[in-house]
């Protein structure tokens, strides 16, 4: 399959960048990883009169901790998450997701911020990222802004991008102590999208009450999930059985799936509720192992 | 576009559109043909080829992407007439029955090794994960693997 012509464009700074893209609007597209433009290209689902190539950009492949967050440039590779120490130690969320992201090769590629910015509801970050609220930084014309993630996608598709900014940078907030998190997900098999997955961050008092819960859906609806009903459930109570599952049938009941090929409504939903139950608990075990 | 690209240790330059795949800069143009096209979906990994020591599915990179980098194929593996030990190790364990996935899981296979020079089993698979054998010879792929990694830890000579 070969995509429509494009002409290439390889600025070597930012500025150039941001420059290139307010002088061609709404036809270009950037290329990060390529993991996702590249297919849809080649499908001709999207042909964009040009590309922005953004691999010779310095300073956007760091992974570092800096001012109370962790922050990952916009250019960082899922496999380079994956190998991460920090990640390892203190994101053990991150780490679950980035080994179920397509495949071991797709990761070498597929970048962290293009996983936000494509705006796919079955794309894993998504989730993740609203259950770890972090905020993306976005630069254009005006200069930088920061921007929630809950908030971040706007429709199927679609996010608060606009056409002339390029997302730069991730910030996760480091986790206070007594915190754990994790992502699970189901899949067909190695590379497919979720056919629903959960992800959880939890944060605990000295006394065993949950101080803070974040918990996001992945495909399970129009756009990503953040499960706020469910989050406010646990905030402030002692996660034991009754409450774990009362969370995970709420989070269920915020779900929106549609039917496919993966499986019915009813089935989605119920799967939403078992991984959010599964999720909270390996959350909990690892915030109590931390400490 | 002009490119120039570093494959298989050899300096090579091609004028081509920014649309042009890798794998048909590698193929078409280079005509280095033991790089598979697969799916051409980014799901089977016929197509693996390293990208600066990457395994990358080259039916899902443009052939600018590669301009100024290294790019290594199954044709890169053989040295001076000898198998190198990876490709030895399909032949002693039956790793292929068609041999159409085989380009693929041999590049795969040397990147992991050079990273995981003593792998268990299950590492193996995850790292194969994205190369898929629709003859299902997964059993025999994994032996010639271990195979390979038994030949690279032992002391030359």
């Amino acid at each position: 399959m070969i995509p429509a012509a494009f002409e290439y464009h390889r600025p070597s700074t930012l500025q150039d960048a941001v420059v290139l893209l307010g002088r061609l609007g709404e036809d270009a597209k950037v290329l990060a990883g390529g993991q996702s433009l590249i297919p849809l290209m080649k499908l001709r689902l999207t042909s964009p009169r040009h590309v922005v190539d953004l691999n010779r950009i310095p300073g956007l492949g760091s992974i570092a901790e800096r001012d109370g967050a962790l922050v990952i440039g916009a250019l960082v590779r899922e496999s380079e998450l994956e190998a991460s120490d920090v990640v390892r130690r203190r994101f053990p969320i991150l780490a679950d997701a980035c080994r179920v992201i397509a495949d071991p090769l797709v990761r070498n590629l597929a970048t962290v911020g293009g996983n936000l910015a494509h705006g796919d509801p079955a794309n894993d970050h998504p989730a993740v990222m609203l259950a770890l609220e972090a905020e993306v930084v976005a630069v254009g014309p005006q200069g930088s802004r920061r921007l929630p993630v809950a908030g971040f996608f706007t429709g199927p598709l679609s996010t608060a991008l606009r056409p002339d900014e390029i997302l730069t940078e991730i910030r996760v907030p480091l986790p206070p102590p007594r915190s754990g998190g994790a992502y699970l997900k189901m899949e067909r098999k190695v590379g497919d999208f979720a056919t629903a997955a959960v992800g959880v961050q939890l944060t605990l008092d000295a006394g065993g009450t949950c101080a803070h819960a974040g918990i996001g859906l992945t495909n399970v609806g129009p756009t990503p999930i953040k499960a706020r009903r469910a989050e406010a459930l646990l905030q402030g109570r002692r996660p034991d059985d009754a409450v774990i599952r009362e969370a995970a049938r709420v989070a269920a009941d915020e779900s929106d799936p549609s039917e496919d090929l993966r499986g019915s409504v009813a089935y989605k939903r119920d799967l939403v509720r078992v991984l959010t139950a599964r999720a909270i608990r390996r959350a909990l075990e690892r915030a109590t192992a931390a400490h | 576009m002009r490119v120039g690209v570093t494959i298989n240790g050899e300096r090579r330059e091609a004028d081509v559109e920014p649309r042009l795949l890798l794998v048909h800069l590698i193929r078409d143009v280079f005509r280095l043909t033991g790089t598979h096209i697969g799916c051409d979906t980014t799901h089977c990994g016929a197509c693996t080829v390293l990208l600066d020591s990457r395994p990358v599915k080259s039916c899902t990179a443009f052939a600018v992407q590669a301009d100024g980098r290294t790019v290594m194929t199954v044709e890169g593996l053989e040295r001076d007439g000898q198998l190198h030990p990876v490709q030895e190790g399909f032949v002693q364990e039956h790793g292929l029955q068609c041999g159409y996935c085989t380009p693929g899981m041999l590049m795969t296979s040397y990147a992991f090794l050079k990273q995981h020079p003593r792998p268990s089993e299950d590492e193996i698979r995850h790292a194969i994960s994205g190369n898929l054998c629709r003859c299902t010879g997964y059993v025999n792929i994994v032996k010639a693997i271990q195979h390979a990694a038994g030949r690279l830890a032992a002391p030359a000579g």
